[in-house]
């Protein structure tokens, strides 16, 4: 069973499945370092997963439905912004409230405007690497994907960048460490953080967009099934290092790819068993690494002004 | 969100004090009711935009889920899972531990009663059969939750998503072992097998309503008053209020924590079992009802309040049961249900918002 072709397909597959945990747990990094637990990051994902695929559908356009998908998701950050940073209401009880609300609001779309049709979007056009993609193995897993796949990739660096390196990443890390002491330095931590939660929209709504229009090719109600809490475990372990959440993408990615490698391989047992794998990592990470596992001092708490 | 609705009146005395109790339980019925009926507008609106005349969905819901009599007696059975899941977490929101793992552990509880009740069926008396079907139910609840309480006590691993993670794999877990080890072998369509009707939980005398109810009703009522009036319940309480407070106060936090998982999923199992040993005799696969997160918004609407759970269970059950009628009937899926109870959770997140701004300018 281990043959190159194998591999090379188990591979490629983790790639394309790692894609929406990657940006939800590059997003939600984000969220948490400027201090907001962001449970509704399920609800963006799946709102990101119909608006993109709504769109990419109509449109025609790869392209429009990840734009749609990030307004999408943006609009469902704004909501959670709006209320759990301009009001300082409590982020579990919103967040839930959001991730069923737009699980449920995605399925009564799907019902009223495909009724028990699931159209199918053609495959999206991979984009070699020249030189990359002729490596043995890893090119054709690697190097041949769509555009967005290397984006997405690319965010790493580029997010790491911004905290290392800049202002504005630091100041969100204020934010969600001691955000009087930034408030003290004349920046204004609601701001902020609302920057923050609304740019952890805009990527859990491409995450979404991508899992519908690239990883499914179509819209199923509850089709994201627990890809952003996944994130927010990535971000959870990746103790605010953005190549951390890709090393724990990849290897999700890997656990979510044997589980369809072994349907189509005919292994004898039913999905559910299978299901349980990509999940069944997720808690062994937790076990091993849970503990080691660091948040920002202020996650989850609202900035008041002058409160002690 | 606050639960302190009855320390309004605390100060005043006499007269005073009836007033003041009066004044804040109208306070408190005005709290839970502006959310529900914003809420249903807002619902409303979203129907119309869909082309369906909400009068119209909303009075057909009622008619089916209250004014009819067999949809009466099957929301009232409705309510004994609600109930138990609401019991379970009061206790753990209580004691601010979120469990969000109820519908893997229910799941769970059910595969247990399902699979040793009918096993058991002829070999023990039938009241027994029916206890060690809903004991095993809540044992495996609380198995499930073993892990994310241990994380969470000793290794201060966030429970909210440890809870999500094992709700998922308890899910698969469950329906894996319907198709694969309790399957019937005399059925096509995989389930298990079959508890024959007359050896379920007993009926409520003439009706159809499942004795489960009766269950439910006795394990928030019994919750509430543990929560509320012994010593058990006031250290989860300080638990609750904040780990520095529990240190401070002596108490042993970690094992206080593993407690409250083992209490709240061990009804989440139970309200699985009950469901099962009352109502349908078996699991079918990919059987999932999904209550848990929806009764989160339930619990909250009655301030983590055991008796007024009941009331806010009795009105999410009979829009449960009418929804599922007109679903059928006026082609209005179920999930609108889903939506509506979101929107119900976060209109009351703002009320209590402003309630409390209200106050804090008076004061």
């Amino acid at each position: 069973m281990l043959t190159e072709a194998f591999l090379a397909a188990l591979l490629y597959g983790a790639v394309t499945a790692a894609v929406p945990l990657l940006l939800a747990g590059l997003g939600e990094q984000m969220s948490e370092k400027a201090g907001v637990l962001n449970i509704g990051i399920e609800g963006m994902m799946i709102a990101g997963a119909f608006a993109g695929f709504f769109v990419a559908y109509h449109s025609g356009s790869l392209w429009a439905g990840f734009g749609g998908g990030i307004l999408a998701g943006m609009a469902v950050a704004l909501v959670m912004a709006l209320l759990c940073v301009g009001l300082g209401l409590n982020q579990i009880v919103i967040g839930i409230g959001l991730t069923l609300g737009f699980e449920g609001l995605t399925a009564l779309m799907h019902h009223f405007l495909f009724s028990r049709t699931y159209p199918r979007l053609p495959a999206a056009e991979a984009l070699a690497i020249p030189l990359l993609d002729r490596i043995p193995v890893l090119g054709g897993a690697l190097f041949n994907h769509p555009p967005v796949v290397y984006l997405a990739v690319l965010a790493v660096p580029g997010m790491a960048f911004l905290y290392r390196r800049t202002q504005l990443g630091l100041n969100l890390q204020a934010a969600g460490d001691r955000p009087a002491a930034l408030d003290v330095a004349g920046v204004d931590v609601t701001a902020t953080r609302f920057a923050a939660v609304l740019t952890t929209g805009a990527f859990a709504g491409l995450g979404g967009a991508y899992l519908a229009c690239v990883g499914a090719g179509i819209f199923v109600p509850f089709v994201t099934n627990g890809a952003g809490f996944m994130g927010i475990v990535l971000a959870m372990l990746a103790r605010g290092r953005p190549v951390w959440v890709l090393a724990g993408a990849m290897l999700f990615g890997i656990c979510l790819a044997l589980t369809t490698a072994a349907q189509v391989a005919g292994v004898n047992l039913p999905t559910d068993v299978i299901q349980m794998l990509p999940f069944l990592a997720v808690m062994v990470m937790l076990v091993l690494f849970g503990r080691r596992a660091s948040l920002p001092a202020a996650l989850g708490i609202p900035y008041e002004r002058g409160a002690r | 969100m606050n639960t302190d609705a009855r320390a309004d009146g605390a100060g005043a005395t006499g007269q005073g004090a009836v007033a003041a109790a009066a004044l804040g339980a109208l306070r408190a019925g005005l709290m839970a009711a502006v959310p529900i009926l914003l809420a249903l507008l807002l619902a409303g609106l979203l129907l119309m935009a869909f082309g369906k005349d909400p009068l119209a969905y909303y009075g057909y819901v009622v008619r089916r889920g209250l004014l009819s009599p067999s949809g009466l007696e099957q929301t009232l059975t409705r309510m004994a899972p609600l109930l138990l899941i609401a019991a379970g977490l009061i206790v753990a929101f209580r004691a601010g531990i979120w469990n969000l793992g109820i519908d893997g552990q229910f799941m769970l509880g059910a595969l247990a009663a399902a699979a040793s009740g009918p096993a058991l069926s002829g070999v023990i008396p039938g009241w027994a059969v029916l206890t060690v079907a809903a004991g095993l139910g809540a044992l495996a609840a609380m198995a499930w939750s073993v892990l994310p309480a241990l994380l969470r006590a000793f290794q201060g691993v966030n429970e909210i998503i440890t809870t999500l993670m094992m709700s998922f794999l308890g899910l698969s877990l469950a329906n894996a072992l319907v198709k694969l080890v309790f399957r019937d072998p005399a059925t096509t369509v995989p389930q298990t097998r079959t508890l024959p009707v007359d050896e379920r939980l007993p009926r409520l005398f003439e009706t159809t309503v499942s004795s489960g109810l009766v269950i439910g009703l006795v394990a928030v009522v019994a919750v509430h008053l543990m929560m509320t009036r012994t010593a058990f319940g006031l250290r989860l309480r300080i638990v609750g209020a904040g780990p520095r407070a529990a240190v401070h106060a002596g108490l042993d936090l970690p094992w206080l924590t593993v407690a409250v998982f083992a209490l709240s999923a061990a009804l989440a199992g139970l309200a699985g079992a009950v469901d099962v040993l009352g109502v349908y005799g078996n699991i079918r696969a990919d059987w999932n009802p999904g209550f848990g997160l929806v009764v989160i918004p339930v619990v909250f609407l009655a301030r983590l309040n055991g008796f007024a759970a009941i009331g806010f269970v009795f009105l999410f059950s009979m829009l449960s049961i009418g929804g599922e009628s007109a679903a059928r009937r006026l082609g209005v899926p179920t999930v609108f249900t889903l939506v509506l109870v979101a929107i119900v959770l976060i209109v009351l997140a703002v009320a209590e918002w402003l309630d409390q701004r209200a106050r804090a300018r008076r004061a």
